[in-house]
């Protein structure tokens, strides 16, 4: 027995529970029923134990919540479900009315997952820190020692851990201010540059100025802008998610701009919620609603801009992996398609399921690293498949995923966001 | 039966350990909470297994069956659990047999057509392996994403296109069970017509009551090389049944004859946008298919049939995307009801194909007297009615009615000379209206036929069959006080 219950104003509610007829359509779509073939680690099953802990009539024992945290948080079931049931914030909600239990109460990975998140992502001081210690570590060469002498000695978990560290050599995106003025610009547009990011990244951001210019955008990155709060979200920390939001609400709404662009999915699905995730609070509930519809992932915005002239050529057999948080969660499937193409020498080889998760899921594969890896199985399989010789994102999380992937199943593919194609294009087009 | 010199033991950490033996300890389920999530299937009816196990071979079932046996419980197969009748809730515990693992396609032998596949093999994955061939397996449940190819044997599902190529039983050759004393027995074969008793034939429908299919032989069809759907848009329900009547009297026999009416379009289009029009009072989704020169003269007779009967527009669809769309709405219908009334009540019953237009009559009018919405989507062709009714099982004494007239419409079914169920099989849910549809005697040869392969207890205790030693009812208001909103009977 324990003494957990839901509790706090995020319980899920039972009118979202109630569209939910068991009919289970969604088990087909669920990457963690289609790797374990068990109801427990489906869409349905998990809509039934939540309800059952409403109920008071499950136990949310660690047995229980192991089966939630199990879940991708993809949202495909949402994609399949022909009743329109939000899963994604019913589960965003279980976990926070989890979290939202007295500290000694709650599940202790889950305390210890969202303290790391609240103090390390949601602080760029320290989340600078720390990955100025890690690309110290790669430049160094120490790295390459630890590999060769250190890594045979190391439990399969760190080692895992220290062979999927994003490769850091690049130099940060770390500019605000104004990105780009074009001569008459008539848009005038905002950049999240979120956390991790830019750090990781850095070319997805240059790529998504230069597209934005090319696009006739003036472009700006404010700087009291903070992390876009998702993770914290997805593991359950409410709190946190939301004092995130507000500060971005506030420093975007500051900038004055006709849109807001997000790069990266996952950031760009949590922060066209963030009208919801603020819905009961009356001093912030409508600003974060007008504040969500300014929100565009890059490639939906660039997609209705005038973005296909002067175009050059760039020879890649591409295929495109469908961010879950862009096809499932925001419900944009023809935008990064018809930018590819739209440019001269890219051929699109589609994989199979490609609105199928990669098993990246924000900090899924650090702490599930084994489902992570059944997940990612089927989908390098899928990608050496198209023999595309580069894989199309659109989130940086799946990058990285996916990268390792081709890593551990030897896929001879480079992993580019389609901004970075574009960007690559509208250079090639600038040359004489 | 062999004979338990020991009698049946009733230890359950024993019985637990004896599976994890048999199977493989990754491949039995027995915590509370694991177990709690296989109590239902997609009815309101709810029971816990006493535990839950995954097995890859017949002899895996074999070994479960004949443990269950050893402790006296009883065995419930399960697949996907989309069932629409209860049939996979272990209403009396017991050893739940999940098929799920069992996913192989064994052997697509086009020149022959014929597949052999295991019965955890899902009806779209198979279909999507025969494409290549330019086959197809007929039966294709609107579940059919998601239900497996032994949920179809165990329920005899139809689906659209039973119209023209009849359902499940008309596409199964053999089978490979275990029976309820564990033996592996092989039933009917690759050829049609095997010698002795048509015992294949007892097994299909039989819903998991007689035994447990481990392996299915299946006859396969032929893609036809064209295809054409149709959608005919009547003003009233009436209109668009005496059309179904009338296509099949000028003699042509579509592979699909689906209507929707106004309360069905208003719910899906929406969601799905398949293109239905918001105003019309019924449509008709038809899909004719063979030769070019065949489709285009058959789709002729069915749009004047349609125009004749009051249709005022019939549009067609050749290429496979546009055909896809208007598909896509029927196939969502009965899930996008979940998104539109707090919870329905989903009816299964079958007329003759004459008796449509005066029984949807009596339908429409039985839910306006109770004081119902009620949306109709169902295979036209066939007469297989599903009356959708929709309510807030919240408010008191809602639900008794909606079950009252749910009896109400499958009486008037009966009345026509109808059944009470066209694919969803009996299950729980409609043991009780056997006795409306046979006599006492015709119900006691089926308890013989069940009692020749083990005890009644054994097998999917109180399912199709109605009394049956410990049973309740069986009727869904046995289990009301369980009703949540936004379930479905």
């Amino acid at each position: 027995m324990t003494g957990l219950k839901f509790v706090g104003t995020d319980i899920p509610s039972a009118e979202d529970l109630a569209n939910c007829i068991h009919c289970g359509f969604c088990l087909p779509s669920c990457p963690t029923y289609l790797a374990t073939g068990q109801e427990l680690e489906s869409p349905r099953g998990r809509l039934h134990l939540i309800n059952g802990v409403r109920e008071g009539r499950i136990e949310p024992t660690s047995r229980t919540l192991e089966h939630l945290d199990l879940c991708l948080q993809c949202r495909a079931c949402e994609t399949a479900c022909p009743s329109a049931v939000p899963y994604g914030r019913i589960m965003e909600d279980a976990r926070a009315s989890i979290m939202a239990n007295e500290p000694d109460e709650q599940p202790r990975e889950w305390r210890l997952r969202a303290f790391a998140l609240r103090n390390v992502l949601a602080r760029p001081r320290v989340l600078r820190l720390a990955l100025g210690g890690a690309r110290l570590y790669q430049r160094s060469g120490l790295q390459s020692l630890v590999r060769r002498w250190v890594a045979p000695v190391l439990p399969a978990s760190l080692r895992r851990i220290e062979a999927s560290a994003p490769s850091l050599t690049a130099a940060p995106f770390r500019k605000t201010g104004t990105l780009a003025s074009p001569a008459g610009a008539g848009t005038r547009v905002a950049m999240l540059l979120g956390c991790l990011h830019g750090e990781m990244y850095p070319n997805m951001h240059t790529a998504t100025v230069t597209a934005l210019e090319h696009a006739g955008c003036e472009v700006v990155a404010p700087p009291a802008q903070v992390c876009c709060g998702a993770l914290h979200a997805h593991a359950g920390d409410a709190g946190t998610a939301r004092a995130l939001a507000r500060r971005n609400i506030h420093a975007f709404e500051a900038a004055g701009v006709d849109a807001v662009i997000v790069n990266a999915a996952g950031c760009g699905a949590a922060m066209k919620e963030y009208g919801r995730l603020l819905r009961h609070d009356a001093n912030w509930a409508a600003r974060a609603e007008a504040f969500s519809t300014k929100v565009k992932d890059v490639l939906e915005f660039v997609a209705e801009q005038d973005f296909a002239h002067d175009l050059g050529p760039v020879d890649r057999t591409v295929t495109l992996q469908d961010a879950c948080h862009l096809a499932h969660a925001q419900r944009i499937r023809k935008a990064p398609r018809e930018i590819l193409g739209a440019i001269p020498g890219v051929t699109l080889n589609e994989m199979a399921n490609s609105d199928r998760c990669c098993g990246s899921a924000g900090l899924y594969s650090v702490v599930q690293p084994e489902m992570s890896g059944r997940v990612l199985e089927p989908k390098m399989a899928a990608i050496a498949a198209t023999s595309a010789t580069t894989v199309c994102t659109s989130n940086p999380g799946c990058t990285l995923q996916i990268e390792n992937g081709t890593r551990r199943f030897q896929v001879d593919a480079d992993v580019r966001h389609v901004i970075e194609v574009l960007a690559e294009s509208i250079e090639a087009g600038r040359r004489p | 039966m062999p004979t338990n010199d020991t009698g049946p033991t009733n230890d359950p950490g024993s019985l637990i350990r004896e599976l994890q033996e048999a199977l493989g300890a990754s491949n039995v389920l027995h915590e509370p909470e694991d177990l709690v999530v296989y109590e239902y299937d997609a009815t309101i009816e709810r029971s816990l297994p006493d535990v839950v196990v995954f097995p890859a071979t017949a002899e895996d079932v074999a070994a479960a069956v004949r443990l269950a046996v050893k402790y006296d419980l009883p065995v419930v197969p399960r697949g996907s659990g989309t069932g629409l009748s209860g049939g996979a809730v272990p209403i009396k515990g017991g050893i739940l047999i999940v098929m799920t693992r069992m996913n192989r396609i064994l052997e697509i032998d086009a020149d022959n057509r014929v597949a052999v596949v295991q019965p955890g093999v899902i009806n779209l994955h198979l279909q999507n392996a025969l494409a290549e061939y330019g086959l197809l397996y007929a039966p294709d449940p609107s579940s059919q994403r998601v239900c497996t190819i032994g949920g179809n044997i165990a329920n005899n599902s139809g689906g659209p296109h039973t119209l023209a190529h009849g359902s499940t039983v008309n596409h199964i050759l053999g089978l490979e069970v275990v029976l309820p004393d564990g033996r592996i027995v092989r039933l009917g074969g690759r050829v049609p017509d095997a010698p002795g008793v048509d015992l294949r034939g007892l097994f299909v429908g039989s819903e998991g009551t007689l035994g447990i299919v481990t392996e299915a032989t299946l006859r396969l069809v032929r893609q036809a090389p064209a295809t054409r759907t149709l959608l005919a848009i009547f003003d009233s329900v009436a209109a668009a049944s005496e059309a179904v009547s009338t296509v099949i009297r000028r003699g042509v026999i579509p592979v699909a004859m689906e209507m929707l009416d106004q309360e069905i379009i208003r719910i899906v289009e929406p969601r799905i946008h398949a293109g239905y029009p918001l105003d019309a009072g019924a449509v008709l989704l038809i899909e004719v298919e063979g030769v070019p020169d065949g489709v285009a003269a058959d789709s002729a007779v069915v749009e004047q049939a349609c125009r004749d009967t009051g249709a005022r527009e019939v549009r067609s669809a050749d290429e496979a995307e546009e055909r896809e769309r208007l598909w896509e709405g029927r196939k969502a219908a009965i899930g996008a009801i979940g998104g539109a009334a707090p919870a329905f009540y989903l009816l299964d019953g079958v007329v003759p194909r004459t008796k449509l237009p005066e029984v949807m009559t009596q339908v429409l009018e039985l839910c306006r007297e109770y004081g119902f919405a009620c949306g109709n989507v169902f295979h036209a062709g066939d007469g297989n009615l599903h009356p959708n009714i929709m309510f807030d099982p919240t408010i008191p004494g809602a639900t008794e009615r909606v079950l009252e007239l749910g009896g109400a419409i499958m009486r008037a079914c009966v009345d026509a000379g109808g059944s009470v169920t066209g694919e969803h099989g009996i299950g729980l849910e409609k043991r009780s209206y056997m006795e409306w549809v046979f006599s006492e005697a015709d119900l006691d040869a089926q308890r013989s036929v069940r009692e020749a392969f083990g005890p009644a207890d054994r097998f999917n205790p109180c399912k199709v069959l109605p009394g049956g030693h410990g049973c309740a009812s069986g009727h869904a208001s046995e289990v009301m006080q369980h009703l949540g909103a936004g379930s479905y009977v």
